[in-house]
């Protein structure tokens, strides 16, 4: 017996769930499909960062598309935490990337001096290391200077991923785990997708399966080139609060626990943890706030971002199968706002904007040399 | 709560929040305070609930204390020794202390 709905989205990760309760409501009727308990999980990788700093170098269009999903963040978090009750945690108190050497100074600086010629007017500026340690006192002697964006915040990813769900359901959505797609079939202006629990059939289709998008993307004529990047994510007790602002590498949650993910490895799909890996981001971390050396790491865990070749997202619709969508980021938490207040409403419409045109993966069609 | 056995005779003391206990060589110092009916660990760091020895084995992580200055040690893991100093730990731990 085969589900009908208007909108089936696969994967149930933060992309796809953001998608799914942005497009779900005004009685459409929407499926959130998700793998079992073993998917590669992108979301496990995530550092609940909403981070604008840095990004966008080499196309402008995702400067912008990061700037104008962390401006959309207040909104998210105020309508989760209306619609849901649930409190994502959500703060904007700025965020730094710390220069451990006169030398890492200067390359981000010359980094983000050339995304300042590219996307003005970025909000970021330099400090040196007295007006980094007036922001963050526990600095260690190593410690020169930052690079500072009134823009960064972070949130409570698990909360966000929770009330995304929750949010979801409550519009009407229909959440289905194990259900991870075999076959899809375009036919009759529908989409029959086979998965082990039966047959769902929808108008429109939305992939969202992060790595598992390379598989799919083919069955409804797009491509989705995208690989495997491990991220280590060592985890402290909980401590007194002694971190005002989150860092690209390290931050303290609400309850205290310090995140520390410091690491961009070519790993293929393993996601074990390697402790040479793990030793130098805790060295590095060291370094950077001495007071950490004291400090018991009681997780740690490694886990694969989706990353193009690029680095930026894949936004499409089909050509030839119509009202089939890809949609792939390594950034789910930054933008989720964008996914679900922007695009979502996008695809339940039918059409992505022209704005979104950059994001095709046409952009990895290298022309045949003359 | 919780009696010595005649053949756990104390032999040594450790300080709990500057208070003397008394400890046999040998045993954790969450059985030495449990020995002498102190039950209360520490606070939650959320929430604030007192807690203490859940396990005695090492996995709960509910025995945390501070030993020497040195806090969120697990105290069912800790073997006690003469003039130790114990303190039990209010909210989450300061690293700068
Ligand atoms: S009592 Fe469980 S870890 Fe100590």
């Amino acid at each position: 017996m085969a589900d009908e709905f208007d909108i089936a989205v696969v994967g149930g990760g933060l992309v796809g769930a953001a998608l799914a309760w942005g497009a779900s409501g005004a009685g459409r009727r929407v499926a959130l499909l998700d793998e079992g308990d073993l998917a590669l999980r992108a979301a496990r990788a995530n550092f609940a960062l909403v981070w604008v700093q840095g990004k966008g170098l080499g196309l402008p269009d995702y400067a912008a598309w990061t700037a104008r999903s962390a401006a959309a963040w207040p909104d998210l978090a105020a309508a989760l935490g209306g619609e849901t009750g649930i409190d994502v945690r959500y703060g904007r108190p700025g965020g730094l990337h710390l220069a451990l050497s006169e030398a890492e100074l200067e390359r981000r600086a010359a980094w983000l001096g050339r995304l300042h010629n590219q996307s003005p007017p970025y909000t970021v500026r330099m400090l040196d290391r007295a007006e980094t340690a007036r922001l963050l006192p526990a600095i260690g002697p190593d410690v020169v200077g930052a690079s500072f964006c009134p823009d960064d915040g972070h949130c409570d990813s698990l909360r966000l991923f929770r009330a995304l769900h929750a949010g979801f359901q409550r519009r009407g959505g229909r959440y289905r785990a194990d259900s991870a797609v075999d076959g899809i079939r375009h036919a009759g202006g529908e989409f029959r997708l086979a998965t082990k629990r039966g047959e769902i059939r929808a108008a429109k289709l939305v992939l969202a399966a992060g790595l598992g998008n390379a598989r799919l993307a083919p069955m409804v004529g797009l491509a989705a080139p995208v690989r495997p990047q491990r991220g280590h994510i060592l985890v402290t007790e909980r401590v007194a609060p002694f971190l005002a602002h989150p860092l690209a590498t390290l931050r303290q949650t609400g309850e205290g626990s310090v995140m520390i993910g410091d690491s961009q490895e070519e790993a293929g799909f393993d996601t074990g943890v390697d402790t040479g890996v793990a030793a130098a981001i805790a060295a590095r971390a060291v370094r950077a706030f001495p007071l950490l050396a004291r400090a018991n790491v009681v997780r740690s865990w490694a886990a694969l971002r989706v990353m193009t070749g690029d680095g930026f997202p894949i936004y499409e619709q089909s050509a030839a199968c119509p009202g089939a969508f890809l949609a792939t980021c390594h950034s789910g938490v930054t933008l989720a706002a964008a996914h679900a207040t922007v695009l979502a409403p996008q695809i339940a419409a039918g059409a992505l904007a022209p704005e979104l045109g950059v994001f095709s993966a046409r952009r990895f069609d290298v022309p045949a040399a003359a | 709560m919780f009696r010595r056995r005649p053949e756990a005779a104390p032999t040594l003391a450790i300080r709990v929040d500057g208070v003397a206990v008394p400890a046999r060589a040998g045993e954790s110092v969450a059985a030495a305070m449990l020995a002498a009916g102190l039950l209360r660990f520490r606070d939650a760091p959320a929430g604030g609930a007192p807690r203490g020895p859940y396990c005695m084995m090492g996995a709960c992580f509910d025995c945390l204390v501070t030993i020497d200055g040195v806090g969120n040690r697990q105290a069912c893991l800790e073997t006690v020794r003469e003039g130790m100093a114990v303190e039990t730990q209010s909210g989450p731990r300061a690293l700068a202390r």
